[in-house]
């Protein structure tokens, strides 16, 4: 250790001292690292954005365990399973409530509008808070009320004349099929890719609006422990208990579960990928562009050095220190630049997005891997720094 | 004594298969340590060749060369490397390095001898520096540096590490004759301070008074060595 850093102090910092020397081109080579930088950490704030308001009614609910249907593909893709499962349920030691839940897709006529588009319903439990979401359980009691629905005021589409009705205290009324129902509240949700908007009322309110379904076939089961009550044994003590037609998962691999969805059935997790995948390629050629331009240009010393006695790896090393110095100085303002667009894409999107120093170690290490690969593909260029050719 | 270079038998070509030809023919050379030896001889003579084959810069084919008592014919490229380290090479163009300063330049005479502290390293060069006259330029980089200073430094830099044998390749060619003169006057001065071998190519006929022997070379033969005529002329005399 010691003699690697002696060896590094008798150095001439070769690398940089030309980098530097060339302010222009440095510059241009900053550029274009930041340039690939930014591409890549909007496509994966995007994608990850996509991917949280997806999971955001998964992270909602107000359950330590979830219960669901092995055939279950998503949220808006439930297959439903015996009600009896959560009486079952409910008998195993620590488990404090189990609580069902209704989720399905409706036709209904946009209330400003009139015209017809799809919503997701929910039916719960009115005596029992099922989602983390304060403005639901405030209405709990008026959803007991027939017909009677709250409505998430982030959907997706024009809404805004009839949230204003109901936020001034007037109902407003619409059909779904040949129901007619009342919109009574507003709650804040979200939309996502798997629903437009979303509509939440009783278990009774919800199985009219589903006439052919039994109310004995509910979509998801919410367990609640008691408090301080060690989570995996209840898990092993439910997965003992409940036979193989249920999936036991906890709230984290329900969200998870949720997450993979859309990680490989639609084409977010593709589109994205490639998107990065583009930025990185970008990267890799400015860089090399860079790179073998100085290497070209500084052939003869080279050549020289080699004349010298000068080792082809220390030349590579020269490269190196080139690569890794324009990583971590082009990943500077690649990564601010990012913090200001993502401001921007809020305001324009509606969609959560925001950096995570997850993502940021992600994009520095793609960085400093992308420079290293071009630097790789520039040291071609040495072999043909010929001492011989010099004289 | 042990000459400090001794080639025999040497011969060399270039190209391979139908282009193959012959440069160099049945060459054969005693130097002996402290000499300073010019070799000359028309364009194409083989002069430079066989420089860069004295200096390890290309790879013998055939015969012996052997330098510092050390066989390099028929070596491998990492020992060839090694050997350079050896000598001191002057250029032409003096192949100073742009992104460096004169006493950076210097500096990298040094850096392979792994026994030299990096204060000493600096020292050194500045000293180095003062001695070829520009120890007043030691942060200037080449762009802003004269023919001639650029060329200096180019000496700064081969001797700075006091190596054994110096091989320099037209030094004076891009040089006005005083600049010219006053490289020439460095390196001979330094070589008898230091004790080292000069091995110089060059066209130049204003600066073959330096030299202890001058070494003729047409078409890859070596045609007459000034040694052995002196040689034969005391003989004769004697």
């Amino acid at each position: 250790m010691i003699g690697l850093l002696s060896k590094l102090q008798r150095r001439t910092p070769l690398g940089w001292l030309q980098l530097s020397h060339h302010r222009s081109r440095l510059l241009v080579a900053l550029s274009g690292i930041a340039f690939a930088d930014v591409l890549i950490f909007m496509q994966l704030g995007f994608q990850n954005a996509l991917y949280d308001s997806n999971t955001r009614l998964n992270r909602a609910l107000l359950a330590d365990i979830v219960l669901i249907s092995p055939q279950s593909r998503n949220m808006q893709n439930l297959a439903t399973f015996s009600r009896r499962r959560l009486f079952q349920a409910a008998d195993v030691p620590g488990v404090k409530s189990a609580t069902a839940m209704y989720i399905g897709l409706v036709t209904w006529k946009n209330p400003q509008t009139r015209r017809k588009t799809s919503m997701q319903a929910i039916g719960l439990n009115p005596e029992q808070p099922a989602l983390d979401i304060p403005e639901v359980n405030q209405q709990l009691e008026q959803i007991k009320l027939p017909d009677d629905f709250i409505f998430d005021r982030a959907s997706r589409g024009e809404y805004a004349e009839a949230i204003k009705q109901v936020d001034t205290g007037k109902a407003v009324t619409t059909e779904i099929d040949r129901l007619t129902i009342t919109i009574s509240g507003v709650f804040p949700l979200g939309a996502s890719f798997g629903a437009d908007g979303t509509l939440i009322s009783s278990e009774d309110n919800f199985l009219r609006l589903f006439p052919r379904r039994r109310p004995g076939s509910i979509d998801l089961g919410l367990i609640k422990l008691q408090p301080g009550y060690d989570q995996k044994q209840a898990i092993a003590d439910l997965k003992f208990h409940l036979p193989d037609d249920i999936k036991v998962l906890t709230k984290q691999e329900f969200v998870k579960f949720e997450e993979d969805y859309w990680k490989t059935e639609s084409p977010i997790g593709f589109i994205f990928s490639l998107g990065v995948s583009m930025g990185f390629i970008v990267g890799v050629i400015i860089v090399y562009q860079v790179l073998s331009t100085d290497v070209n240009a500084h052939i003869k010393e080279y050549a020289t050095f080699k004349a010298m006695g000068y080792r082809n790896f220390y030349l590579l090393g020269v490269i190196f220190e080139e690569a890794i110095i324009l990583a971590v100085l082009g990943f500077i303002p690649g990564f601010v630049i990012p913090l200001g667009i993502y401001k921007l894409a809020v305001n324009a999107t509606n969609l959560p997005i925001y950096m995570t120093a997850a993502r940021a170690l992600t994009v520095l290490s793609l960085t400093i891997i992308m420079c290293m690969l071009s630097g790789t593909i520039a040291t071609q260029k040495l072999q043909s720094a010929d001492p011989a050719d010099m004289f | 004594m042990m000459p400090v270079i001794s080639v025999k038998n040497l011969d060399h070509y270039f190209g391979t298969g139908q282009l193959r030809k012959q440069v160099l023919f049945n060459i054969n050379l005693e130097i002996n340590t402290g000499e300073i030896i010019i070799m000359t001889g028309p364009s194409g003579s083989g002069k430079t060749t066989l420089l860069t084959l004295v200096g390890g810069l290309r790879a013998a084919q055939s015969g012996s060369l052997q330098v510092l008592e050390e066989e390099i014919c028929g070596v491998n490229q990492k020992k060839l490397t090694e050997v350079r380290r050896n000598n001191g090479y002057i250029f032409q163009a003096h192949n100073l390095h742009g992104s460096l300063t004169a006493i950076q330049n210097v500096r990298m005479g040094l850096e392979l001898h792994s026994n030299i502290s990096p204060k000493e390293m600096l020292t050194r060069s500045q000293a180095m520096l003062e001695i070829v006259g520009l120890g007043h330029r030691v942060n200037y980089y080449p762009d802003s540096l004269s023919g001639g200073q650029k060329q200096r430094v180019a000496i700064a830099r081969a001797l700075v590490s006091q190596p054994k044998i110096v091989l320099a390749d037209e030094p004076t060619a891009a040089l006005d004759k005083q600049s010219g003169r006053d490289v020439v006057e460095i390196m001979q001065r330094l070589a008898k301070e230091q004790g080292c071998t000069i091995l110089l190519v060059t066209h130049d006929n204003r600066i073959l008074d330096i030299a202890d022997r001058i070494i003729y070379m047409e078409d890859g033969h070596l045609i007459s060595d000034s040694h052995s005529e002196q040689n034969d002329l005391a003989v004769n005399l004697g």
